[in-house]
């Protein structure tokens, strides 16, 4: 497996290293969205920092990892999309809208912890 | 090859013409630039210039002219149109004295050698032919070199807005403002949305206040560009508030049909401050009313 998934109390923390392969994004959705109920997780932090381009199969991919996962009880946390990355993203129109958004990993866990305490999605 | 050609027609039908019309001028330089200095007073053209300035500077002219006229060159005279308007834009002279002054310099110049020549038609008609592609020739080095400076004045004013005008202030930790000012096109929304971005990484911002007060004028393109930041600022995980929304601005955005319901908006800068504070879990109590639960407190 080429992204090594932590558990870290309720929380699974996924860390996509290098330019990742569309086969290994598959392979993590599904171990993910298994692991999910394994664990009784309660949220996911998918951290993309090291990625430099976000292409559009990425975009959905990680789109379905949020909605799969939230099926499954827990909710994911995209943390760590960098200035020029959001950037081009809008331009080619992937917001993720509706998918959960972070600055990094610290900001993430702080989300899904107020979003367990709050029982909504935060600033919506 | 325009200039070179003209120059050689010039020698084989007015060769010996030059030589005269410049000793002519040279001859006559007192009367004629004093004439000129009086006619450029009339007209008033001469305002904001001490009486010593007009003089040296007509002087500089008036021998600038001339010397074109007997070396065919212009390079003197392209650096001293520079330098005038250089000089010119600083003392706030307009273009319209500096212009009229040398059109009046042109009749001045132009009268004289029909004063000359009035016995001779033919003679006169040549002096006419080596005078007027000369004396419109410095015009036109005047007047560029004039739209030139302006145009610069422009790029740098241009400039200073541009720089002026992205400012993302941190109010409080992790709650960033960016007042938005004056015109927003491509480029300047680019910076903007960059400028955003790399502060919201710098403070670690969750929020951000958007006031667009300053914002005269929102179309279909703006109104995408704002947008486009609010996007680009969520998927870094900071929530944008967008303020100072005028009813004019609300009219043309409803009236073109912009849907900006995903938008976070409230009435004022004030009340996005507020609700920031919420969100973050900041409460703002007002000093005599700390004081009063201190005591309050105490007294238990």
């Amino acid at each position: 497996m080429e992204v090594p998934i932590l558990k870290q109390g309720n929380y699974l923390i996924a860390t996509v290293q290098a330019a990742i392969s569309d086969a290994a994004l598959l392979e993590l959705r599904d171990e993910l969205v298994k692991r999910v109920g394994t664990f009784r997780t309660r949220g996911v932090v998918l951290d993309v920092t090291v990625l430099d381009v976000m292409d559009s199969f990425t975009a959905r991919t990680v789109r379905a990892i949020a909605s799969m996962t939230k099926l499954r009880g827990a909710e994911t946390v995209i943390v760590g999309i960098g200035p020029e990355v959001a950037f081009a993203m809008t331009q080619l129109g992937m917001t993720l809208e509706g998918v959960e958004t972070a600055l990094d990993l610290d900001e993430g866990l702080a989300v899904l912890e107020q979003g367990l305490k709050g029982g909504g999605n935060r600033g919506r | 090859m325009t200039d070179q050609s003209k120059k050689t027609s010039r020698t084989e039908s007015a060769g010996a013409l030059v030589p005269e019309l410049v000793a002519h001028l040279r001859e006559k330089q007192e009367p004629l630039r004093r004439q000129w200095v009086e006619q450029m007073t009339a007209k008033g053209l001469l305002a904001g210039l001490t009486p010593e300035e007009a003089e040296t500077e007509s002087a500089t002219i008036y021998d600038t002219c001339v010397r074109c006229l007997e070396t065919g060159q212009y390079d003197g005279a392209q650096a001293y149109a520079t330098r005038m308007a250089e000089r010119g834009i600083l003392r706030a002279m307009t273009s319209e004295q500096v212009l009229g002054g040398f059109l009046t310099l042109r009749d001045v110049y132009g009268r004289s050698l029909f004063a000359r020549y009035q016995g001779d038609l033919a003679r006169l008609s040549a002096a006419l032919d080596v005078y007027e592609p000369v004396a419109n020739k410095i015009l036109s080095i005047v007047a560029l070199a004039f739209i030139e400076e302006r145009t610069k004045v422009i790029q740098q004013q241009q400039e200073a807005i541009r720089e002026l005008s992205t400012p993302v202030l941190q109010l409080r930790e992790g709650l960033l403002m960016l007042p938005v000012i004056g015109m927003i096109d491509t480029q300047r929304a680019r910076q903007l949305t960059e400028g955003l971005l790399c502060a919201i990484r710098a403070n670690r911002a969750r929020v951000v206040v958007m006031d667009i007060t300053g914002v005269a004028a929102v179309d279909s393109k703006v109104a995408n560009h704002l947008l486009q930041t609010v996007q680009a600022a969520r998927l870094m995980g900071a929530t944008v508030i967008v303020t100072g929304v005028s009813a004019a601005v609300a009219q043309a955005l409803v009236a073109i049909g912009v849907d900006l319901t995903r938008l976070d908006t409230l009435s004022d800068l004030q009340s996005g401050i507020d609700e920031a504070d919420r969100r973050l879990g900041y409460k703002v109590i007002k000093g005599e009313e700390t004081a009063a639960r201190h005591e309050h407190i105490e007294g238990r």
